[in-house]
């Protein structure tokens, strides 16, 4: 069965969105997403080092022409920082599809819900794809999605934190509510988070510290990329019900008097 | 006695640092002063982006307040 995953305006096979930040190196972070199989990949908009201007360029490591480059605004507090952000971001000549986060605190990075929206409707006004990070919170995902976002994304826990899905039934309600994808993003510590958030029915996962910050980044790399597709399996499947009490798998029949 | 004012060079900030260039460069030649490869790098001028093919055509002048950014790793 053809799985396909629509975000924006193109099509993905791959329902894992990944973080290049924190690798060793350019080579390791090329290692680690190519093993993701994620086609999706994040990426920081900053300062050129002038002093020093003949470092390598990540983007001579991942090819535009081989994956969507997703610009986030990471590190901006106010609307304003991540609009401008963006706007520079687009003159790269990647695409219009953003990340948008306007973080609230440098202590939780939580994102400001009210400085998000204000930002949100400046962008999709502007014709950028925008798909913002926002806490749990259903109230928070139907307004983006009522400004015209492409996606929500709501935290499973602190950015970086690795505690996994902390309120599954917040994301339940998102999903419920939703006529866009919903993406779990932050939070994800290891496998198995991946694969909760995408049996919850979650259309992707975006994470970047859990791989990155593995004792072995491609090894968790390959892992993310099974539990997502595990997960995403599952719920296509429909899982049995929780019973309190058990149900033979043998037959009753025939059993040896 | 006639006093002759010539300015060779003014200063600017590139990325928060003041700096000082030869007056009369663009943008483009800027960028190749600073050995900035233009492809992957989108310039800020007083708050306005400058597209990659208005550069060259766009002069620098004493004050003026330049970031030249790019993608690096991020989550």
């Amino acid at each position: 069965m053809q799985d396909v995953f629509k975000l924006g305006e193109k099509f993905y096979q791959s329902r894992l969105i990944v973080g290049t930040g924190k690798y060793k190196n350019f080579e390791e972070t090329r290692n680690a997403i190519e093993v993701s199989g994620a086609e999706i990949v994040t990426v920081a908009v900053r300062r050129v080092n002038i002093t020093d201007p003949h470092k390598e360029n990540l983007l001579d490591y991942l090819s535009p022409n081989k994956y969507t480059i997703l610009p986030n605004t990471a590190g901006c507090y106010t609307a304003d920082d991540a609009v401008r952000t963006c706007r520079l971001a687009r003159e790269a000549g990647v695409g219009n599809m953003v990340k948008l986060e306007v973080i609230g605190d440098d202590r939780t990075l939580f994102p400001d819900v009210p400085a998000t929206l204000e930002a949100a409707k400046v962008l999709v006004k502007e014709g950028f794809i925008v798909l913002p990070y926002i806490t749990d919170d259903p109230i928070t995902a139907q307004k983006l999605q009522d400004i015209g976002c492409a996606a929500v994304m709501p935290l499973a826990a602190p950015i970086g934190s690795g505690l996994g899905i902390r309120n599954p039934y917040n994301i339940l309600i998102i999903l419920e509510q939703a006529t866009v994808p919903v993406i779990v993003d932050a939070g994800v510590g290891t496998a198995s988070d991946a694969a909760i958030a995408m049996e919850l029915g979650c259309h992707g996962v975006l994470m970047n510290t859990a791989i990155a910050s593995a004792r072995d980044p491609i090894l968790m790399a390959e892992a993310m990329r099974l539990g997502v597709a595990a997960g995403r399996k599952a719920f296509l499947a429909g899982r049995i019900g929780k019973k309190l009490y058990a149900t033979a798998s043998s037959p009753l029949e025939g059993i040896l008097a | 006695m006639v006093k002759v004012n010539t300015v060779f060079f003014m200063k600017i900030r590139i990325n928060g640092e003041e700096k000082e260039i030869a007056a009369g460069l663009n943008i483009a030649g800027l960028l190749d002063e600073l050995k900035i490869r233009p492809g992957r790098v989108v310039v800020e001028l007083n708050r306005a982006i400058i597209s990659r093919e208005t550069q060259e055509s766009t002069s620098l002048k004493e004050g003026d307040v330049l970031e030249i950014v790019h993608f690096v790793g991020g989550g």
